[in-house]
């Protein structure tokens, strides 16, 4: 039910994106952008306590009239984004936490594959896969 | 259709190749094999190929027609020279070159074909074309070739596969090889020139269109791999056929061998390039065509699978890593998407690693796509991994002619249910998972006593400063550490916390060495009636009611020793017991109970047998001590003697040792001989009082328990109290004890699974053993008190005696 669903390298930068109306792809890209500061910060802000578990599902980064923006960062310092319809009520975090989970699980799976390199635009058909399930039907 | 203008070289080049196609003179070509093969041999992406076909309207019709076919070669040809697929090109292109079928399973041909294409211009189409043309009558082509090539028509791009048969070898894949398959064998690798067609064409178009129309089935895994599989199935032409698919493996090695298969291919393997094994396999395929299961491994191929396998990873139930499967399969030329598709198709499990099938599926795949066929989407069931071990030992050992996935008769990959190796790989995984945890419960069992154990586990619970000062004020018994312990176990039962029920265990069997002897056995038994938690749990620790005088912790050797020796002496004293009493009462108030137990065990003990008396009036001394230093505030714990009787009675020898530990080597000394005096002694209340006190101040001093003072004083009192208590609640703190500790095998047993049941257990056996302990430290005062008193009373004794005899 996502709207547009980024994977964002260490390095910041993208991975893998994809958004589901192909119009105004351009606009889900900055929107992902700079969802990106919103998750830095949070991650100096848990940093603080290093000991702890980081919490990887980091939440709401931020909302606008039109979507809101889910975060998730990897202990490698992944991070995925996806970015949902605000109209869309009916997700709730729980969803979005699954939605996250099995991001990273095929993740995980792109970067066992050996023909993958670690920092290549992600080309694995199985990702597309999951992501094009998760993405909003309407297409 | 629209309407379509061919020059002539197409016109010429085209019919040939229908013809070729339509084997079954229908005019008009179905989706068989050889215009699919032939579309294959385009080499052209699998969806340019579909698209060609939807062009054309093969699709619409649901066959080629002769229009259809011909549109779909010069598709084919605007194709392959990178023009996009446009309806309108078909008329606007001109000078369009033929379209290039080549047999190229190996990209490598591919290329080289690439290279006939400028070679020779002269047209060896027809050369090729005669290739194409099913081998045997393949013969006959050469002759057209020449024929051709003289009319061949201007050379545009001309991609001479004749130019190619030029030279011979290069395609050795070149399914010409077909060896003598049956005629249709698709143009093993025939190419087209583009305007090249000349005469020879008419041979080749067949066989074009075939591999066209096989092509154009590719998508259907099911006519495709039936081609290859009949090329397989059918005469194994090995060499082809491996090389085709094997080529990565040896890059060259492989079409070495095919030129030597066939005759007619050196000029056909010129010309006709290694569309060969594509032809081969159509042929194959057609001759077969019973399986319909593309992806099936033929025997050959698995055994030639499993041979590749080996290399890397000479175990066969062995994993090849991400990295070494990486090199292998780059070998295989093909584009790092692709092989990376591969990847996530056959590593089924996802754990970067590849078995043994699922690298014969990864191996399978490469081959298919090396054929041209495309990477299906999932994988297919046939190639999912098994959960068994595939018997490799049955195939065949050709490994050649694996190229098509012929469906060999020979179920070679057993069609496994979808369920993955992964979870066979689970289940192997599981297993050493599931024994670590099983191992996870401790285990209380009743342990078997190990003093050393008992010591550790002491020394481990206790870490408190009791210990040392134990260790301090007894340096002259070894059981000094114990008594500490003890008190430090009084004092910690509930805030301890074993490590792994293990060490609890061990503390246990360590007390449960205490208990070697019987009757401490009986006192634990007691004391851990007494305590407030009876050792439940752990089997292996004795639980609490081990009352055993001899701390279980450190030394208990030593006590245990002692104790027996004491014991001996004690036994005789058994008269003497009486005082015990006397030396208990001294309130242990670290063990909330246990001061208690042991106190009263002290004080039953006396009244009973004067060597369980006497242990139990040093235990309890030794508990009082013990527990004094710690909590002196529980005072009540008096009323627990009786309790301690039975462990007195059991304790004795103990809570020998156990005086021995708490009091100074002098008193401890004394304590033992003393015990039978001391419990003469007790009888005294004065006596014993003092003796108490004496053993007590011994004990005190002894005992790194607390103030020293303080116990003796309350262990005087307690004793007092006790000792009338002790001799009425000896025997019956015995037969408690007894009763407890025959009560303690049973409830070790159970516990078992349940860890918190077991750590509770623990706990509470370790609370237990610190109550034990401290009982049996107070016993041990106790005794050595009724020994100081007994010391007196003989003193006395012989004081007067002299009158008497005067």
């Amino acid at each position: 039910m996502a709207v547009c669903i980024a994977v964002i390298a260490k390095e910041n930068y993208p991975l893998y994106i994809r958004s589901v109306p192909t119009q105004n792809e351009l606009k889900f890209h900055y929107t992902v952008h700079t969802s990106l500061d919103v998750v830095e910060e949070k991650i100096s802000a848990v940093g603080k306590s290093l000991g702890d578990q980081r919490e990887l599902y980091l939440g709401l980064l931020y909302p606008t009239e039109d979507y809101k923006v889910y975060g998730y960062v990897t202990n490698s310092k992944v991070k995925f984004v996806i970015v949902v319809d605000s109209s869309n009520t009916s997700l709730r975090d729980n969803e979005i936490r699954s939605m996250f989970r099995k991001l990273h699980n095929t993740f995980t799976d792109v970067m066992c594959n050996p023909f993958h390199n670690p920092g290549d635009t992600i080309q694995s058909k199985a990702f597309d896969g999951i992501v094009s399930g998760m993405m909003v039907q309407s297409g | 259709m629209e309407s379509l203008t061919l020059s002539d070289v197409e016109q010429k080049y085209y019919s040939d190749l229908f013809a070729y196609c339509d084997t079954d003179n229908t005019k008009k070509v179905a989706s068989n094999g050889r215009v699919l093969d032939l579309f294959r041999a385009a080499q052209l992406p699998s969806e340019v190929v579909l698209q060609i076909t939807e062009l054309c309207g093969a699709t619409r019709l649901g066959h080629f027609g002769r229009s259809q076919f011909y549109i779909a070669l010069k598709l084919i040809a605007i194709a392959q020279s990178g023009l996009p697929l446009r309806v309108e090109s078909l008329n606007s292109v001109k000078d369009l070159p033929l379209p290039r079928f080549v047999v190229g399973k190996n990209e490598a041909e591919a290329r080289h074909v690439a290279l006939y294409q400028d070679t020779d211009s002269q047209g060896l189409y027809p050369a090729s074309a005669a290739a194409v043309m099913p081998r045997p009558p393949g013969r006959g082509l050469q002759n057209k070739k020449a024929p051709p090539p003289s009319t061949s028509l201007p050379v545009h791009e001309v991609v001479q596969p004749l130019a190619a048969s030029v030279e011979p070898q290069p395609e050795p894949t070149s399914p010409v090889v077909s060896p003598d398959q049956s005629p249709p064998t698709s143009p093993p690798s025939w190419r087209k020139h583009k305007r090249q067609h000349s005469g020879g064409n008419v041979d080749r178009p067949p066989v074009v269109a075939a591999a066209g129309a096989v092509w154009t089935q590719f998508r259907e895994p099911q006519t495709a791999p039936v081609s290859a599989e009949g090329m397989w199935a059918s005469h194994s032409p090995p060499p082809p056929g491996q090389e085709s698919w094997v080529s990565f493996t040896a890059d060259t090695p492989p079409s070495s061998t095919l030129p030597g298969m066939h005759p007619s291919s050196v000029q056909e393997s010129t010309t006709i390039r290694t569309v060969a094994s594509a032809a081969m396999t159509n042929e194959i395929q057609r001759q077969s065509s019973g399986y319909d299961d593309p992806w099936k491994i033929t025997d050959e191929q698995r055994q030639y699978y499993i041979n590749q396998f080996k290399t890397i990873q000479p175990d066969l139930t062995g994993f090849i890593p991400g990295s070494a499967a990486k090199e292998f399969f780059t070998k295989s030329k093909l584009p790092i998407l692709e092989l990376s598709h591969i990847w996530e198709l056959s590593d089924f499990d996802k754990d970067g690693a590849l078995t043994l099938d699922e690298f014969c599926a990864a191996f399978h795949l490469v081959v298919a796509r090396k054929n041209g066929y495309d990477l299906p989407e999932k994988l297919p069931e046939s190639l999912m991994p098994k959960l068994i071990d595939l018997d490799d030992s049955a195939e065949v050992p050709e490994q050649t002619a694996d190229v098509g996935y012929s469906g060999s008769p020979v179920e070679v990959t057993p069609n496994k249910s979808p369920s993955m190796p992964s979870l066979n790989q689970a289940w192997q995984e599981m297993n050493p998972n599931n024994e670590d945890t099983a191992i996870v419960h401790p285990v209380p069992i009743r342990m078997t006593p190990s003093k050393i154990h008992m010591q550790e586990m002491e020394l481990k619970r206790t870490g408190s400063g009791e210990r040392e000062t134990f260790d301090n004020n007894h340096p002259t018994s070894p059981l000094l550490t114990k008594p500490p312990e003890l008190d430090e176990e009084a004092k910690l039962p509930a805030s301890m916390k074993f490590v792994a029920a293990n060490t609890v265990g061990e503390g246990y069997s360590s007390s449960d060495s205490f208990t070697s002897d019987p009757e401490p056995i009986t006192r634990q038994r007691s004391q851990s009636g007494t305590s407030p938690e009876p050792l439940k749990v752990v089997a292996p620790p004795p639980p609490p009611p081990r009352p055993h005088p001899t701390h279980s912790r450190s030394s208990s050797l030593d006590m245990n020793r002692t104790f027996a020796a004491t014991s001996a002496a004690g036994q005789a004293q058994a008269s003497a017991i009486a005082y015990l009493p006397a030396v208990p009462p001294r309130p242990l108030p670290t063990q909330t109970s246990a001061p208690h137990t042991g106190l009263r065990v002290e004080a039953e003990a006396a009244p009973g047998a004067a060597a369980g008396l006497a242990t139990t009036a040093a235990a309890t001394t030794t508990a009082a001590a013990t527990t004094s230093p710690q909590q002196i505030p529980q005072q009540p714990n008096f009323a627990d003697f009786s309790q301690f009787q039975a462990f007195a009675a059991s304790e004795q020898p103990s809570s020998l040792p156990e005086v021995d530990k708490h009091s100074e080597a002098g008193p401890v000394e004394k304590a033992p001989e003393g015990a039978g005096p001391l419990r003469t002694v007790k009888s005294d209340g004065q006596v014993d009082e003092r003796a108490s006190a004496s053993v007590n101040s011994a004990k005190g001093a002894s005992g790194p328990i607390a103030p020293p003072p303080k116990p003796v004083r309350r262990r005087l009192k307690s004793e007092d109290e006790l000792r009338p208590e002790d001799e009425q609640h000896g025997p019956q703190k015995s037969n408690v004890i007894a009763a407890v500790l025959s009560t303690q095998p049973s409830i070790p047993r159970s516990v078992g699974k349940d860890k918190k049941a077991i750590q509770a257990s623990i706990r509470r056996n370790k609370e237990t053993n610190t109550v034990l302990a401290r009982l049996n430290s107070e016993l041990q005062q106790q005794l050595k008190d009724l020994l100081e008193e007994r010391i007196s009373l003989e003193v006395q004794l012989e004081q007067l005696r002299p009158f008497s005899h005067l």
